[in-house]
C-alpha cells in the first residue's frame, strides 16, 4: 500500500457550494440537535430521567455514595461484555457464548490459584490468553466455515456450560484467597488522604477526567472549524461542557464520599478509553465499521473481512475473559452457575445504547451508557423492593422500547 | 382487426422526471410468437411490467386491451387472473422446495385451506408433460440445471391458465442445448394456442422463431417487423435498434501515446461454482499504458464477471489461464493484492457492492487506502480531511461538507465518490464497470473529462459499458463481450455501433 498521500487531480472550474447561514438562537439551535441526534440524546435524557426518578421514589437513597459505587462496580463485568458485544454487533454477527465462557474462564483462574499455586499475576494473562484463543476459534468457526454465529455460540454456550460444570464438579464453589486478586473487583484506589471524610485522590483523578474532557472537546471544536465544518455555538459548546462536567463531578464527588474510585470502574474505564480509541482513530476500528455496513464492499475495497471477524471475535474473547475475571473477583470465588444471562444483558446494553442490528452503527461509548441504564433499573427497583418478575418484565420493556425508538428514528431520517 | 389478443395503446411511463416509455404502441396477435428487441434501458421490461400489473393502472398512461376489454390491473394477480402469466430473468423458484411444490405455489390445490398433495402432484405430472420435461416431481429445484428450472416456471404459468405468456430473457443464462429446447416448446405452446411475447437479445433466435418483432429504442416503439413479409433480418433489427447520432459529448484526447502491456491475460476463463457454469471463457485480452480500452456487450455477457475475476476473484471462481502483469506472470489471492499491485475496480453496482451508505463522504474516499493516511494504524484526521476534500473538489462531488452522508447523495456524486476512493489508491490499471449509469449528462462529462485527465497522466483504463455511444465515444480500442467469451476485438477506427451489436448478440 502506498504510505504517501496522493493529492487528487486537480481540474480548473471547481465550483463550491454557496451557504447561505443564518444565526439560530441557543434554544432553536439546542431544538434542531437534539432532533438530528435524537437517538444519541435519547438514551442519556432516559437515563437522566431513570434517576431523578429513582432518586425521588427513593428519598434520595439511589443517589447515594454507596449505592452509586456498588451499581457501577456490579455494572463492571456486564460492561466490559458489552463493550465487546458492541462490534460483535456492528460487524453483523453475534455471540451467545460470552456468559458462560466468562462464567469458565473466571473458574479456570480459580482452580490455578487455588489448586495449581500460580500467582494472580500470571493468572490473570493466562486467563486473557485464553479468552483470545477462544473467542478466535469462534471466529474462525464463523468466517472461515461459515456457520451463522447464532448457532456456532450457541454450541460454543453450552460447551462452556458444561466445561464449567465439569471444573466445579467435585469441589462445587471454588473460594479464591488471593487479596490481591480480590481486590479487583472489591478493592480502592488507595488513598492518600482525606478531607472532611472524601478522599482526596479520587477527586483528583475526577479532575483530571474533566479537564481531559474539556481539552478533547475544544481541540476537536477547533480542529473541525479549521475546515470549515458546521461545530455547534458557542452558547450550546457552554452548556455542553458545563453540563458533562458536572455530571463527572457529581459522581467523583459521591464516589470520593464512600471509599473512593474502585478498581472495577478504573479497568472499565480504560476499556472503554482503548476501545473508543480503537473504533474512532485506527484503521482496524475503521476496517470493523467498514464491514459490518457493508461487508461485500469492504471485500472489494481490499478489507479482509475474514481477519476482521477473527480480531472482533478474539476481542470478544479477550473481553469474556476479562468479564471472568472481574466476577470471580468481586464473588471472590467460582461458582457452578457464574455467567449465567451475562450474554443477554450484554446484548441488551449493546442495543439499548445504540447498535443498529443491520450493522454498521453503535459506539462503544453508547453500549457502556446501556449498560448503566440496564444497571441502574436493577439497582432502583431492588431498592424500591419490586418482585424479580417484575423487574424481568420492566427490563424487557425497556430493551424492546429502545428498540422500537432506534428504528422509528431511523426510519424517519432514512 | 379484432384477431389481437392484446393490444397497447399509447403507453407512456415515467420515472420521476425519467420518460421509460413514450406512446408506445404494441400489438400482439392470438397464437403468434412475438418478440420484443432493443438495447439494455429501450423500455422493454418496463412495457412488460406495466403489462402485467407491477406497475398498477395508474401509475402509467395510455390503454391496455386484453381479450378486447381495457383492463386496469392494480396487481400483479389480476393480470394472472386475466390469464397474462410472466416469467422474469431471474427465475422465481424456491430452490429448496420440490417440483411440485413450486409448480403450485401461491395456487395451491387446496379445499379450503387444507393442501390436496396427492392431487398437486398428479397435475403438476400434466404441466411438466406439457412443457416436455422428465423429471421426477419429487425432484429439489436447486437439483436440476438452469434449463429445467425454467420450463418448471412456464409450468407454473401455465398451470394458471394463462392464454398469453411473457418471457423475459429467457434463454440468457442457458447453454445451446437448453435454448434450443426452450424455443421447440414456444413453437408447441403456439400449437397449443398460447400467445407468447419474449424479450430477447439475442437475434438468431429471433430470426429462427419469430412471427413478428417490434423494436423499442429509447422508450418508443421504433418499428414492427413481420416475418412472413421477410422482414426479419439481422440486419434491419440492428439498424432500427441502434439508429441513433451519437451526441458529442465525448471530450477529445490530444496526444494519444500508448506503452507496453500492463496487463494481459490468456485463455482465461472463471468457473461459477454455484452457478456451475463458467461465466468466463476463453479470453485473451491485454491493455496497454495509457489506453482506455472498451468493453461492450450486453448485461449478463460476462463482463463484470470478468473484471472480479481479474480483480483478485472475491466471489472465488474457479479460474484458469494466466495474467501476466507489466509482462511478468502474476496472480492475486485477495483484493488487497490486486489493489497493492495497481489495479482498482470500481464497481458496477456503486450502492450494493460499491460504497459505504452509511458512512460519510471522508469515510468512503479513504475506505481503500487507510494506510495512506494513517501512520503505525492510527488515522491522523487532519490528513484523512486534506485528502477527502481535495477528492471532493477536483471530482465536484456536490455536498455541503465531505460530513455528508453518502447514501444522501446523488447518483452521479455517489458515482464520483466512488471514483475518488479507487483514485486515492493510485491505481496503474482502472476498472470502470458501467461508469456513467443511471447519472445525468453534466456528470457524465464530468466524468469523461476526469477519464482523459488520467489517461493523460499515465494511468490505463478498462470501460465495461452497455452503452454503444460512451464505448464509440472514450475507448482507444474495443472488445465485444457474450456468453463470457469475447466475440470481437475491434480498433476505434473499424467499430461502430453495428458491429459491436452483431458481435454482442451472436
Amino acid at each position: 500500500m502506498n504510505n504517501v498521500v496522493k493529492e487528487a487531480p486537480k481540474i480548473s472550474g471547481h465550483r463550491r457550494p454557496s451557504s447561505g447561514e443564518t444565526k439560530p438562537t441557543l434554544l432553536g439551535e439546542a431544538g434542531t440537535l437534539l432532533k438530528v441526534n435524537i437517538r444519541e440524546y435519547g438514551m442519556y435524557i432516559a437515563l437522566f430521567v431513570i434517576i431523578v426518578i429513582f432518586s425521588i421514589m427513593t428519598d434520595g437513597l439511589f443517589m447515594s455514595s454507596r449505592n452509586i459505587s456498588n451499581l457501577l462496580d456490579a455494572t463492571g463485568y456486564t460492561a466490559v461484555l458489552a463493550v465487546g458485544m458492541t462490534l460483535v454487533i456492528v460487524i453483523r454477527h453475534i455471540d451467545l457464548s460470552v456468559g458462560f465462557a466468562a462464567g469458565f474462564m473466571g473458574a479456570i483462574a480459580a482452580i490455578l490459584m487455588t489448586q495449581a499455586g500460580v500467582p494472580f499475576y500470571l493468572t490473570i494473562p493466562i486467563i486473557l490468553v485464553l479468552g483470545i484463543v477462544i473467542g478466535m476459534f469462534n471466529g474462525v468457526l464463523v468466517a472461515s466455515v461459515g456457520i451463522p454465529s447464532f448457532v456456532s455460540s450457541l454450541a460454543a454456550m453450552l460447551i462452556f456450560r458444561g466445561a464449567l460444570l465439569q471444573v466445579t464438579e467435585k469441589t462445587g464453589t471454588i473460594n479464591v484467597t488471593s487479596d490481591h486478586f480480590n481486590a479487583i473487583g472489591n478493592g480502592f484506589v488507595p488513598e492518600i488522604t482525606e478531607v472532611g471524610g472524601l478522599k482526596v485522590l479520587s477527586l483528583i483523578l475526577g479532575l483530571v477526567i474533566i479537564l481531559l474532557y474539556i481539552y478533547f472537546e475544544f481541540k476537536n471544536r477547533t480542529n473541525k472549524q479549521k475546515y470549515n465544518f458546521e461545530v455547534v455555538s458557542k452558547g450550546i459548546l457552554t452548556v455542553k461542557l458545563i453540563f458533562v462536567s458536572a455530571i463527572i463531578a457529581y459522581v467523583t464527588w459521591k464516589l470520593s464520599g464512600y471509599n473512593g474510585f474502585s478498581w472495577t470502574v478504573i479497568i472499565v474505564l480504560g476499556v472503554v478509553l482503548i476501545y473508543h480509541f480503537l473504533t474512532t482513530k485506527t484503521v482496524l476500528g475503521r476496517h470493523i465499521y467498514a464491514v459490518g455496513s457493508n461487508p461485500e464492499a469492504a471485500h472489494l475495497s481490499g478489507i479482509n473481512v475474514k481477519k476482521i471477524t477473527y480480531i472482533v471475535f478474539g476481542s470478544m474473547g479477550l473481553l469474556s475473559a476479562l468479564s471472568g475475571i472481574l466476577y470471580t473477583s468481586r464473588l471472590q470465588s467460582a461458582s457452578t452457575t457464574a455467567g449465567t444471562l451475562f450474554e443477554l444483558d450484554a446484548i441488551a446494553a449493546a442495543y439499548v445504547g445504540g447498535v443498529s442490528a443491520a450493522g454498521g452503527v453503535g459506539k462503544v461509548t453508547g453500549s457502556i451508557i446501556g449498560a448503566i441504564v440496564m444497571a441502574s433499573l436493577t439497582s432502583g427497583m431492588n431498592l424500591l423492593g419490586v418482585g424479580i418478575s417484575y423487574q424481568y418484565m420492566i427490563r424487557g420493556g425497556v430493551l424492546a422500547a429502545a428498540v422500537i425508538f432506534d428504528v422509528m428514528t431511523r426510519k424517519k431520517r432514512g | 382487426m379484432s384477431d389481437y389478443i392484446l393490444e397497447m395503446n399509447n403507453i407512456s411511463k415515467e420515472f420521476t422526471g425519467v420518460k421509460a416509455l413514450t406512446e408506445v404502441n404494441f400489438k400482439v396477435a392470438k397464437g403468434e410468437i412475438h418478440f420484443l428487441v432493443g438495447e439494455n434501458g429501450a423500455g422493454k421490461s418496463t412495457l412488460m411490467k406495466v403489462l402485467s400489473g407491477v406497475y398498477p393502472h395508474g401509475t402509467y398512461s395510455g390503454d391496455i386491451v386484453f381479450d378486447g376489454k381495457v383492463q386496469k390491473f392494480g396487481k400483479i394477480a389480476d393480470s394472472v387472473q386475466a390469464g397474462i402469466g410472466i416469467i422474469y430473468q431471474e427465475l422465481a423458484l424456491f430452490p429448496d422446495l420440490s417440483v411440485y411444490e413450486n409448480i403450485f405455489a401461491g395456487n395451491e390445490v387446496a379445499r379450503g385451506s387444507i393442501i390436496n398433495w396427492n392431487k398437486t402432484i398428479v397435475q403438476a405430472k400434466e404441466m411438466l408433460a406439457k412443457v416436455g420435461l422428465s423429471v421426477n416431481p419429487e425432484t429439489l429445484i436447486k437439483d436440476l440445471g438452469v434449463g429445467k428450472q425454467q420450463l418448471v416456471e412456464i409450468a407454473k404459468a401455465l398451470s394458471k391458465n394463462i392464454r398469453l405468456l411473457i418471457l423475459d430473457e429467457p434463454t440468457a443464462a442457458l447453454n445451446e442445448n437448453d435454448s434450443e429446447n426452450l424455443l421447440n416448446l414456444l413453437r408447441e405452446l403456439k400449437k397449443q394456442g398460447i400467445t407468447c411475447i419474449m424479450i430477447s437479445h439475442k437475434l438468431k433466435e429471433v430470426i429462427a422463431v419469430a412471427d413478428k418483432a417490434t423494436v423499442l429504442r429509447d422508450g418508443r416503439a421504433i418499428c414492427t417487423l413481420d416475418a412472413s413479409k421477410g422482414e426479419i433480418k439481422e440486419n434491419v433489427i440492428i439498424k432500427n435498434m441502434v439508429g441513433r447520432e451519437i451526441e458529442d459529448i465525448y471530450p477529445k484526447r490530444a496526444n494519444k501515446s500508448f506503452g507496453d502491456n500492463i496487463l494481459e491475460v490468456k485463455n482465461w476463463s472463471a468457473f461459477d461454482t454455484q452457478l456451475g457454469r463458467h461465466v468466463v471463457k476463453d479470453v485473451n485480452l491485454h491493455v496497454k499504458k495509457g489506453e482506455i480500452v472498451g468493453i461492450a456487450g450486453l448485461m449478463g455477457s460476462g463482463r463484470t464477471e470478468l473484471a472480479l475475476s481479474l480483480f483478485g476473484n472475491p466471489r472465488s471462481y474457479k479460474l484458469q489461464g494466466d495474467m501476466l502483469l507489466n509482462g511478468k506472470p502474476g496472480s492475486f489471492k485477495h483484493t488487497s493484492d490486486a489493489i497493492n499491485a495497481g489495479i482498482a475496480y470500481v464497481t458496477e453496482d456503486r450502492k450494493g457492492n460499491g460504497l459505504f451508505l452509511i458512512q460519510d463522504i471522508r469515510n468512503n474516499i479513504t475506505a481503500a487506502n487507510l494506510r495512506g493516511v494513517a501512520s503505525k494504524g492510527v488515522i491522523n484526521g487532519n490528513e484523512e480531511v486534506r485528502v477527502a476534500q481535495s477528492y471532493k473538489d477536483s471530482l465536484y462531488v456536490k455536498a455541503p461538507s465531505i460530513e455528508q452522508i453518502v447514501g444522501n447523495l446523488s447518483g452521479g456524486n455517489q458515482q464520483k465518490v466512488s471514483l475518488g476512493k479507487w483514485l486515492f489508491v493510485g491505481p496503474k490499471l482502472l476498472i470502470l464497470d458501467e461508469p456513467t449509469r443511471g447519472i445525468d449528462v453534466g456528470a457524465k462529462f464530468e466524468i469523461y473529462t476526469i477519464m482523459n485527465k488520467l489517461i493523460s497522466e499515465g494511468m490505463s483504463i478498462i470501460m465495461i459499458s452497455s452503452e454503444l455511444g460512451e464505448v464509440l465515444g472514450m475507448s482507444d480500442r474495443v472488445y465485444v463481450m457474450a456468453e463470457g467469451r469475447i466475440k470481437g476485438e475491434l480498433s476505434i477506427e473499424e467499430a461502430d455501433q453495428e458491429k459491436i451489436m452483431q458481435f454482442a448478440t451472436q
